[in-house]
């Protein structure tokens, strides 16, 4: 059954461990943690589909997320739509945004579309900001409870097994479709868009779906978000979150399935552990990155692959 | 086959291809030959859909391509190969020939999300045919390696291989022997001719004087933008402008 579905060994690892930690947490500010490091993970496998597979770079994730958020809590508190339909509507809405956004701008390759998502992303912030009468403003604006058909996410527990099974479940598609002629197409993307155009593929069509795909993820994750804090303000769509998850990504590694999940939770989690430096703790933080950078240009999750490629030869 | 009307093509001031006219015969190997600069590959490119043309028209079998994208021409039964060499280095070899039965393979979403088992096993029949594509160059061993690791001969014709999964019948290859030594030039003049042996028509870019006149049905010379002279192999070693222009005197074929 296990092959039939394919669920191999790295989900169940992942599976596991999202089982066990629970038991080492402490209070509810480690679930807090977790799950914001579930949800940055989420986001950054669609952007590492993005970056890693098809060689999009995009600049603009943490405002489509942020957009995305704001959209299915604004129908959900102020005009009395349920949350779960509040983020549906929000994920179609965005599907044409980015669809519509993707057009012109994935023309543009490197720097140019860099700059260009970039743009797109600064935009969004300062609507989110300006637009004061339905977002809030600068100040943001709370955002009611959660409820699943009458079902409401209330303790940090509830929250964090939904946001690991999706992550699991998001995994699980991901790694197929990484895996089936779709996911070889977006790889001949990075590798050679000639390549693939001279084979028949229509190259501008892949990318936009890969951006509307990796956009949804974000929305899906960043309304979650709000409903999870309760609160969302223009912070979550700002410059800063969105070259956050690049980093993350690129820490750590593009184009490995778990690469955006390693660089997701540990730049989640190390600014938590580096409080106690206080004053230092962002140069300790630019430092560690700078670090692993140089030590491991292809990122964390390299390492790991190498390693157990080891073992593996060492076995025979 | 492929006839082409009185095409021009101009960057700026410079008309890169200048009113050129000529046909293809089906089932032929059609070479293009001129000095650096003549407007051949521009030609490739403009039959293939990457340039738009100016004016002319392009027709295969009797229905006008002129100005369709390269992606839908190979759905029409034509591909190209690059004198630039234009390959996934991302991919294993094998993937970079499975790319090329791209056109036959279903990618939709769902289906590859939740690993249908039509995608499965569509994927294993194509990578028997692939393999199989792999032995004609005899690469079926490196199959699984990445194809950055293999050499600049291997991946010339790993090009020429991944073009033939689109089960072409116009197959177009700009240069596919340029850069390569005399071994691997055999080599690539052999797979050329086997191709044709199923039938497909080519059209050939190249500088290799040797092979072009070994193995071409056809040539087309141009210098200028401008058709300069065209026959049969002999009647080009031996036609006056053209050993003035390119060929210089004393080639010996």
């Amino acid at each position: 059954m296990f092959k039939r579905y394919n669920i191999n060994r790295d989900i169940l690892t992942l599976s596991a461990i999202l089982i066990i930690v629970p038991f080492f947490f402490q209070n509810d500010f480690y679930y807090e943690i977790a799950i914001v490091s579930l949800l940055n993970s989420l986001i950054c496998i669609g952007l590492n589909m993005l970056m890693g597979y098809a060689g999009q770079v995009s600049l603009g994730h943490g405002a489509f997320a942020g957009l995305g958020g704001y959209i299915a809590v604004i129908l959900s508190s102020n005009y009395g739509i349920t949350p779960i339909f509040g983020i549906f509507i929000a994920v179609v809405t965005m599907s044409i945004f980015a669809f519509i956004v993707s057009k012109p701008i994935l023309r543009l390759k490197g720097h140019y579309l860099a700059m260009a998502t970039l743009g797109v992303g600064i935009i969004i912030s300062i609507v989110l900001n300006v637009e004061d009468e339905l977002t809030g403003g600068s100040d943001g604006m709370s955002v009611d409870s959660f409820t699943v058909f009458g079902y409401e996410f209330s303790s940090s527990l509830q929250w964090y097994v939904l946001c690991a099974i999706l992550l699991v479940f998001t995994i699980w598609m991901f790694t197929n479709l990484i895996n089936s002629p779709f996911g070889r197409v977006l790889r001949s993307i990075e590798g050679s868009e000639k390549a693939a155009n001279s084979v028949g593929i229509n190259v501008s069509h892949y990318k936009s779906i890969v951006f509307v795909l990796s956009v949804v993820i974000a929305t899906i994750a960043g309304s979650l978000y709000a409903f999870f804090s309760g609160f969302i303000s223009p912070s979550e769509a700002s410059f800063s979150h969105s070259i956050e998850l690049v980093v993350m990504v690129v820490l750590g590694g593009l184009g490995r399935i778990y690469g955006a999940v390693i660089g997701a939770v540990i730049l989640t989690i190390l600014p938590q552990l580096l409080t106690s430096f206080e004053d230092y703790q962002t140069l300790i933080y630019g430092a560690i990155i700078i670090f692993v950078m140089i030590f491991m240009p292809k990122g964390i999750a390299s390492v790991y692959e190498d390693v157990r490629g080891r073992l593996f030869a060492s076995n025979k | 086959m492929l006839q082409i009307n009185s095409v021009t093509k101009q960057f700026g001031g410079i008309k890169a291809v200048d009113d050129l006219s000529f046909r293809v015969k089906k089932g032929s190997i059609h070479s293009i030959i001129g000095p650096n600069g003549a407007g051949k590959t521009t030609l490739v490119n403009m039959i293939t859909g990457v340039y738009k043309v100016d004016s002319g028209t392009i027709f295969l079998d009797g229905a006008d391509i002129t100005n369709i994208s390269t992606d839908k021409l190979v759905y029409r039964g034509i591909c190209r190969t690059f004198q630039n060499l234009e390959i996934c280095e991302n991919l294993t070899v094998l993937e970079n020939v499975l790319l090329g039965f791209d056109k036959y393979m279903d990618k939709s979403l769902l289906k590859s999300c939740f690993r249908s088992k039509s995608i499965q096993a569509d994927e294993a029949r194509h990578k028997q045919r692939a393999l199989h594509l792999l032995e004609l160059i005899g690469l079926e061993k490196l199959a699984n390696l990445k194809a950055e690791n293999l050499s600049y001969g291997i991946l010339k014709k790993l090009e020429i291989v991944r073009a033939l999964g689109t089960s072409p019948e116009l197959i177009l290859l700009d240069e596919p022997v340029a850069g390569l030594n005399p071994k691997e030039t055999q080599e690539v003049s052999n797979l050329i001719k086997t191709v044709v042996a199923d039938e497909v028509t080519i059209i050939l870019v190249e500088h290799d004087m040797k092979m072009v006149m070994q193995i071409s049905d056809y040539i087309t010379v141009m210098n200028f933008g401008k058709k300069l002279a065209q026959g049969t192999p002999e009647e080009i070693a031996n036609n006056e402008d053209v050993i003035r222009a390119y060929l210089g005197s004393g080639v010996v074929c």
